[in-house]
């Protein structure tokens, strides 16, 4: 059985990143939280997405995505981002 | 000497206060504008009743015909909290400054039509009155309010209608002199057009229930006025004489939310997902110019682009010559770049080196 390789992202553990990765966590069912000191890590097998609706939703104003590398450490995966989605998978 | 450096990490024991917990159900980190807002009404240890109204405790839910078992529902959807509020409104007020200066110093105000500026200064400087209004009808509902959520919400709209009177009076200033302050005055108090409306507020001053001055102020007039004030007359005034009154009345206009409930696009569902297909989707994504190029002409560098998810035949176009579109549809890089050639086909290659043996 092959297994599905993880992606992940690693944000600044702050005010400003909470409502992020509440939001991720939540569009991304098989999420594994790994809290770090100062930092958090998420990480998801086989694809990652960080959904602006539900960010939204979390913070109560209007979230643009690139606001996210404010606070972001580092990630892996290949980046297939919108203005609506920041999708992290390994897929070509 | 050695020096070991290590990381500890130190989780705190709690993540958040008592009270927040219990109000969240689980003691989880909670975001400031929640620690700020929960439990902040004073309920118990009054000391003495008021004596401008003994019937009741200094803050009392009874002051309006409104019962609520949770005064801690009516949650302020932005978030606002003491910092999050005046970053919020520091951000508004910067480009409004910005804004009244670049109309000062090209001079627009000068250049304004005079028809216009007539209408547009017999409109709004009124109005200045009617936002001194909403700041004391707010300010009584933040002051004589209970639960901390609607409250400070109310004291908040308290100092924004405030600013909305500031900014009609710059407008004012900027595009007449004193004199039409003063014009503005005699109108609201004596033009009959403006008696309807004077009645009201005025009228809605003395509604003593707190959360019907709410209904009253921030639903029922304002609900009307502002779509009216900045949008309708706005527009108006933009086509007449262009949009140096529309940059002039920009706070007011990006103060009020946008009218209908779920016409905010985070209380809105999430539009439904369409499947996406990568070849031929004109509409890919909007971020970049290399996602977009790639999406559009993927056969021009499909090496690098991403394959076709589920490519159909009939996504492969004309253009495309014949032997990459039969790769397309095979959804494999064609094992031959050309083919024709049998010199460099390794299959028919294969073949010929067994029949030279």
């Amino acid at each position: 059985m092959t297994q599905v390789p993880n992606v992940f992202i690693a944000l600044q553990r702050n005010e400003e990143t909470r409502p992020i990765v509440d939001a991720i966590l939540a569009d991304n069912p098989g999420a594994l939280h790994d809290e770090q000191p100062a930092m958090v890590k998420i990480n998801v097998p086989g694809r990652l997405v960080v959904r602006r609706s539900t960010i939204e939703q979390e913070i109560g104003r209007e979230f643009d995505l690139q606001e996210l590398h404010v606070n972001l450490i580092t990630l892996t995966g290949h980046i297939d981002e919108s203005d609506d989605e920041f999708v992290l998978s390994w897929v070509h | 000497m050695q020096i070991d450096l290590r990381n500890v990490s130190i989780t705190p024991l709690r993540q958040t206060y008592n009270h927040i917990a219990d109000y969240l159900g689980a003691d989880k980190a909670a975001s400031r504008y929640v620690e700020a807002t929960m439990g902040v009404q004073g309920t118990t240890n009054f000391h003495y009743r008021p004596n401008w109204d003994p019937e009741r405790e200094m803050f009392d839910e009874r002051r309006t015909a409104i019962k609520m078992k949770d005064w801690y529902v009516l949650k302020d959807p932005r978030q606002y909290y003491y910092g999050s509020y005046t970053q919020a409104r520091a951000r508004m007020q910067e480009t409004a400054e910005a804004d009244f200066d670049f109309v000062e110093s090209r001079g627009l105000a000068d250049s304004y039509d005079d028809s216009a500026r007539r209408a547009a200064l017999d409109f709004y400087i009124p109005l200045r009155h009617v936002a001194w209004g909403g700041n004391l009808n707010n300010g009584y509902q933040s002051a004589y309010g209970y639960g901390t959520a609607i409250t400070q919400a109310s004291l908040y709209a308290s100092m924004d209608q405030l600013g909305v009177a500031q900014y009609l009076t710059r407008l004012g200033l900027l595009m007449g002199n004193e004199s039409e302050l003063e014009a503005g005055k005699h109108a609201w108090m004596n033009a009959p057009a403006w008696q309807p409306l004077r009645k009201y507020v005025e009228d809605s001053f003395v509604v003593k229930d707190w959360f019907e001055n709410f209904v009253a102020q921030n639903m029922a007039l304002d609900g009307l006025l502002f779509r009216l004030a900045y949008k309708e007359v706005d527009k108006h005034l933009n086509e007449r004489a262009g949009p140096t009154v529309s940059m002039l009345t920009r706070f007011p206009a990006e103060w009020f939310p946008r009218p209908a409930s779920g016409s905010m696009p985070w209380s809105r569902p999430p539009p439904p997902r369409v499947p996406r297909t990568r070849c031929c989707s004109k509409s890919g994504t909007r971020t970049g110019w290399r996602v977009r190029r790639k999406r559009s002409r993927p056969w021009r560098n499909w090496r690098w682009a991403r394959k076709p998810a589920r490519p159909s035949p009939a996504c492969a176009p004309s253009s495309m010559p014949a032997w990459l579109r039969r790769a397309w549809r095979s959804e494999r890089p064609s094992p031959t770049p050309f083919p024709g050639d049998r010199q460099n086909d390794p299959s028919t290659q294969r073949v010929h080196r067994a029949a030279a043996q």
